[in-house]
């Protein structure tokens, strides 16, 4: 059966055919609906959204360690995360196959940074396959274990976000069923000691050079010939742009195990063609071992290694061409940035905290990164998931001594606090900053698209759990200082933030309303209920002060003809901030 | 070799580029072509800019239109239409929905939609303006809109021998096929 799919989907359907038992992964942009998809195939898969990344590596490691066949996913930036057991790993081998997804995301779309995870590969000393599309994609998962178990070894499988998320067409298989493999005890395999991890350095050489040999004579790196002036090697998407470009005017040597490289291939590659390219998508990382083996060769000092690659640059870097294009005036296009949802819980929170004066707002990652913007303006930093609180600790540390009478305010989601903010909070109180903590607890993973975690009470396959209590989990760290809010009631808020900035010791806020875009579980409804009527403005009492227009709320529109503020009928769910910003009274709830 | 046809939908979150965009792919693929779709995740939900891009042949190479090589611009909404006609061919044509969706630095009253959008277009390119929330509203649901467009686009491109209302039925809610197929012909019919 042939279907259409996106490259998430495609390895979700590669995980199932490879006879894969365990998954698990954090969700992250590019790489969310890899789980979302392994997640339906309840019978043979057990998929599971642990709270970060190095969680759900180990957990697939130890799955692995028993004999069975398993797998986590993670954005690029997660793999950071997850580095700690993946350079271990390496060392100790694996029993069960075991795939790792990175999804890298050249061009930034929806992360912090650009980096380029092909370097993990050489840098554990881990094979690594290169999908360049969805059939690709789902069938080097079943490679990647056959590789995995062949060698011993953990495989990367390393995408990039136009393969993540562009859809190609597969065809599909059935799933390979497979005993797990016996476990026998043996510490010298799996217990990296010092003594023990000596003798893994050494067996880790050996293995490269097998899989060396292994690249070179696999079929998944191939010649496609052609003509032989120019010859091109690439992997990934951006393989796909080069045939793009130079159809079959050009020569590929087309790797899609990109490491160890198939040397012997790549040196009789360049012996018979004129012209070599190397087209890469970010770093050279192809491009630098090549010449490292003295072959001449042009990549970066032509092609950019910053953003998406795609076909017009090469063909612009390389040939020099530029195609036609409308040429036309876009100078007065008005850019279109994300902002938080109408009916955010979000708003209300830095609405209240963009009064506060002398305060740093260390920020997260998530949707509330969105306060950094106008007009709310707020946050002041942000790192990775996790550093607002651990950031917040330092600065506060800072400030105090040097008598700066300047506070830290962090500010992080649910989901984020799950992953890596517990542990900065304990940090808190431990090392005692008077930090501000604020939990914004909208019920759910929301960037993301609303995954489940450890506090919405159900998991990824759709099995009630226990809901983390938050405000216990504070006490039980140390903060003596903790407050739950409704932060869509902006007295609320302020009256928490004046307590918490007058405090002396840590707190915590924890701001609890889920997110206006989710659907509300069974747990949402009791404690939530449902959203009813909307807010209009009463026009002869609008004075166009903008003060709700400051709310930075997408269903208010201010209108420079009548200087009067209008709402948005479909946008509008009737969360009421914006009633209680008015001065003047003139915006009013209807059809409760 | 039949030659790669390049499709291009932009719109803002939320306005169904991408139930527009299944539902083609879906009908390309059962015509027998290679087909690649491409669309940008992540903060768009946010009401941010949507892109969806289709390319479809006897095989397809890079999932992303360069540009200057779309053969076709659909506009779900009039400023996207703008930003993106850099993408157009010169010689392609442009479905522009003669719909506004202000965004947040116009909200706030920072900056100005801009003006005489359509005739801008018109003065460059093969255009033609629907009023699909109009058109959708007169069919008795304003959400049918990208079904209208659409209908526009799938004639434009001479794609009117594939069973879209069959696509269609099986595509979206039961209760709601008869309105998207009506949607459909009207949108064919604009053009």
């Amino acid at each position: 059966m042939k279907k259409l799919l996106t490259g998430n989907e495609a390895v979700a359907r590669g995980a199932y055919e490879a006879g894969i038992t365990f998954a698990s992964a954090y969700p992250g942009t590019p790489s969310t609906e890899i789980l979302e998809n392994i997640a339906p195939y309840k019978k043979d898969i057990t998929a599971e959204w642990a709270p970060n990344e190095k969680v759900a590596l180990e957990s697939a490691i130890g799955a692995s360690i028993v004999g069975a066949r398993s797998f986590a996913a993670m954005k690029q930036v997660g793999v950071n995360v997850a580095a700690d057991p993946l350079f271990s790993f390496a060392y100790t081998g694996c029993n069960g196959g075991i795939v790792l997804v990175s999804a890298d995301e050249p061009g930034i779309h929806s992360s912090q940074n650009e980096q380029d995870n092909r370097y993990y590969a050489k840098f554990a000393k881990v094979p690594m396959l290169e999908p360049s599309n969805s059939q690709e994609a789902k069938d080097m998962v079943k490679s990647g274990i056959d590789i995995s178990e062949r060698f011993g070894t953990l495989t990367l499988l390393r995408m990039t976000t136009r393969i993540c998320h562009s859809k190609s067409i597969v065809q599909l298989s059935e799933r390979e069923e497979v005993e797990k493999k016996p476990y026998i005890k043996n510490p010298e395999k799996y217990a990296t000691t010092p003594a023990y991890a000596k003798k893994m350095r050494v067996e880790i050489e050996e293995r490269l050079k097998r899989l060396k040999e292994f690249s070179d004579e696999t079929e998944l790196n191939y010649f496609e010939w052609n003509d032989k002036n120019i010859g091109i090697i690439s992997s990934g998407v951006a393989y796909q742009h080069a045939k793009e470009v130079f159809g079959n005017k050009a020569s590929y040597l087309k790797l899609g195990f990109t490491f160890p490289l198939p040397m012997k291939k790549i040196k009789e590659f360049a012996s018979q063609v004129e012209t070599l390219y190397v087209i890469e998508e970010v770093e050279p990382f192809i491009e630098e071992q090549i010449k490292a083996e003295g072959i001449n060769c042009i990549g970066k000092e032509k092609i950019p290694n910053i953003g998406e690659l795609n076909a017009d640059i090469i063909r612009k870097s390389l040939l020099g061409e530029d195609r036609p294009t409308i040429q036309y005036d876009s100078s007065d296009v008005v850019s279109r940035p994300p902002t938080l949802c109408a009916g955010c819980p979000h708003r209300g929170l830095f609405y209240e905290l963009s009064k506060k004066k002398n305060i740093i707002v260390t920020g997260d990652i998530g949707c509330y990164g969105l306060g950094v913007a106008d007009p709310l303006n707020t946050v002041d930093t942000i790192i990775c998931m996790g550093a607002s609180v651990s950031t917040g600790h330092g600065v506060q540390k800072a400030l105090s001594r040097y008598n700066d009478d300047m506070r830290a305010v962090a500010v992080i989601g649910d989901s984020t606090f799950f992953h890596t903010g517990m542990n900065s909070l304990l940090d808190i109180a431990y090392n005692k900053s008077n930090t501000v903590t604020i939990i914004l607890d909208n019920r759910t993973t929301g960037m993301t698209g609303h995954q489940d975690n450890p506090g919405t009470g159900y998991t990824l396959q759709g099995e009630e759990a226990r809901d983390l209590d938050i405000p216990t989990l504070c006490k039980a760290i140390g903060i003596k200082h903790v407050k739950v809010v409704n932060p869509l009631q902006l007295d609320e808020v302020k009256e928490a933030l004046d307590w918490a900035l007058k405090l002396q010791e840590p707190s915590v806020i924890i701001t609890r309303w889920p997110c206006v875009l989710k659907r509300h579980s069974e747990l949402d409804k009791k404690e939530f209920g449902d959203y009813i009527g909307l807010c209009v403005v009463e026009e002869e009492k609008c004075i166009g002060c903008k003060k709700c227009i400051k709310t930075g709320c997408p269903a208010l529109q201010f209108d420079k003809e009548s200087k009067k503020v209008r709402i948005d009928k479909v946008q509008c769910v009737g969360c009421e901030v914006c009633v209680q910003v008015c001065p003047v009274d003139a915006i009013k709830k209807v059809g409760e | 070799m039949s030659e790669v046809k390049n499709i291009l939908l932009v719109g803002v979150g939320g306005q169904g580029t991408i139930l527009a965009s299944k539902i083609l792919s879906t009908g390309l693929i059962e015509a027998g072509y290679d087909v690649k779709m491409s669309e940008i995740h992540g903060m768009s939900q946010r009401g941010g800019s949507v892109t969806t891009q289709v390319r479809y042949g006897e095989e397809v190479y890079s999932p992303i239109i360069d540009k200057g090589q779309a053969d076709i611009l659909v506009a779900f909404e009039k400023m996207e239409g703008l930003r993106w006609l850099g993408h157009l061919n010169p010689n392609g044509k442009i479905v522009v929905n003669d719909y506004k969706i202000p965004s947040a630095p116009i909200l706030t009253g920072k900056k100005d939609y801009p003006e005489r959008i359509i005739e801008r277009i018109e003065e460059k390119v093969n255009t033609t303006v629907l009023d699909a929330a109009g058109i959708a509203e007169g069919l008795g649901n304003a959400r049918t809109m990208n079904i209208v467009l659409f209908g526009a686009l799938v004639k434009a491109m001479g794609l009117t021998d594939i069973d879209w209302e069959a696509i269609i039925k099986k595509t979206v809610k039961e209760k709601f096929g008869d309105i998207n197929i009506e949607a459909l012909k009207s949108g064919m019919n604009s053009l």
